[in-house]
């Protein structure tokens, strides 16, 4: 498979998952691995530009496919504008849902650029945080969809 | 553990017939969940992802045939939404995006939950099941292929390649109770269609799909004729008489958005 960009190889056990293979095999740690049952977001990752939770994808489906981890996103050392505006707004507290939350962001911003308050519910429901810390998440994101538009 | 990646529809039964004890996976949303909790050691497993015929959704001949990797992010799609609308308004209730964009029709059925978002719309719309082996193809009504409490009618050999319908065009909608609007396994859910006919259908009430019909004159005895069909049970997410209650009042208004 490729993960962002580099075509990669790991020897995995038949039943292990793709956020395993990230995580222990490939090291890309930045998909965080929490429910493994696909409830809390946090290790959503692009599969083929699709969002997805990695914990629910065989690691074998991704074979031949492309991955975009939350490492993928910055482009050398400029971060992505939806990490900038998570680190700006002060969306992050403990920071495990972050990398979910901001991948899960980007894709949002991909296919809505001027999203509505609801649009932003709906497309981040799927992501939990702990902390609670909805309120500078959505500032975030849309300071992250106005840095878009600027 | 096998891992079998067919890369065609004959292929994949070819596999099925010569290892009927390999778990169909698709979307991965349920067979994932039983793996990463060591609930479930399949001695193979068949990767659906790479048979294209599974793929997508086409109309023949008046009927629309969904194929069985169609995913609720697919079904939501305004193209299809226009003709399976019920159908479309359960996929936007299953868990979150993550989840539609891999979850799929075939998976739901093939896990046969009682909680299925996708079976009570399709049931109200007299979907047909098409399971397929090397032996050829076969037709169920859905209600027949759901047998009981996640056990359905395939054989060992056969895969669900599609479900097929015939789009009645009668105003329908779907609701469902749960604690939030997303991320939700359903308390209990509810699909009405009213066309010449009134036809009901939920979900997390009955351990085997029904389908209740009643003529259009009926409409006022409907809302408790639907709660009486249903056969629920207590359990974490709900007690029976709360589900019968709420299917009480969730036709009702059914019919009220249905026939506005």
């Amino acid at each position: 498979m490729r993960v962002n960009g580099v075509e990669v190889e790991a020897d995995c056990w038949e039943g292990e998952s793709l956020l395993f293979a990230l995580r222990e095999k490939l090291g890309f740690p930045g998909a965080k691995n929490a429910c493994e049952q696909g409830e809390c977001g946090s290790c959503s990752v692009l599969l083929d530009g699709i969002l997805v939770c990695a914990c629910l994808v065989l690691a074998a489906q991704a074979d031949g496919h492309d991955v975009v981890t939350v490492e993928g996103l910055a482009e050398g050392d400029r971060l992505h504008r939806v990490q900038e505006a998570f680190l700006t707004a002060g969306a992050v507290q403990c920071g495990f849902c972050t990398p979910g939350l901001v991948v899960a962001t980007a894709d949002l911003l991909e296919r809505r650029p001027d999203p509505t308050d609801d649009e932003i519910r709906e497309a981040l429901s799927g992501n939990l945080c702990r902390c609670t810390g909805y309120a500078k998440i959505f500032d975030a994101v849309r300071m992250a969809a106005r840095d878009g538009s600027g | 553990m096998d891992i079998l990646t067919p890369l065609s529809l004959d292929e994949a039964l070819a596999l099925k017939a010569e290892r009927p004890d390999a778990q169909p996976i698709q979307g991965g949303t349920d067979v994932m969940v039983g793996m990463n909790f060591d609930r479930l050691r399949p001695p193979a497993l068949l990767n659906l992802n790479e048979v294209p015929e599974l793929r997508g959704w086409s109309r023949e001949n008046g009927t629309v045939r969904l194929g069985a990797g169609l995913t609720y992010t697919e079904a939501m799609a305004p193209d299809l939404a226009a003709v399976l609308p019920a159908l479309a308004e359960a996929a936007r209730t299953v868990g979150s995006p993550q989840i539609r964009n891999r979850g799929t029709i075939g998976g739901n059925l093939g896990t046969a939950s009682p909680a299925g978002d996708s079976l009570p719309p399709l049931l109200v719309e007299d979907a047909e099941v098409e399971c397929a082996s090397v032996r050829g193809v076969r037709r169920i009504s859905l209600g027949e292929f759901v047998t009981g409490v996640k056990r359905n009618a395939l054989a060992d050999d056969e895969l669900i390649t599609a479900v097929v319908v015939r789009p009645s065009g009668a105003p329908q909608t779907f609701m469902k109770v749960g604690p939030r609007n997303a991320m939700v396994i359903a308390v209990v859910s509810l699909a009405v269609s009213a066309g010449d006919e009134l036809r009901a259908s939920f979900g997390s009430a009955s351990p085997r799909p029904v389908v209740v019909r009643a003529p259009r004159s009926e409409a006022s005895s409907f809302p408790d004729r639907v709660a009486e069909a249903a056969s629920p049970i207590d359990d974490v997410r709900g007690t029976a008489a709360y589900r019968r209650h709420a299917l009480r009042v969730m036709a009702k208004r059914a019919l009220e958005r249905c026939l506005a």
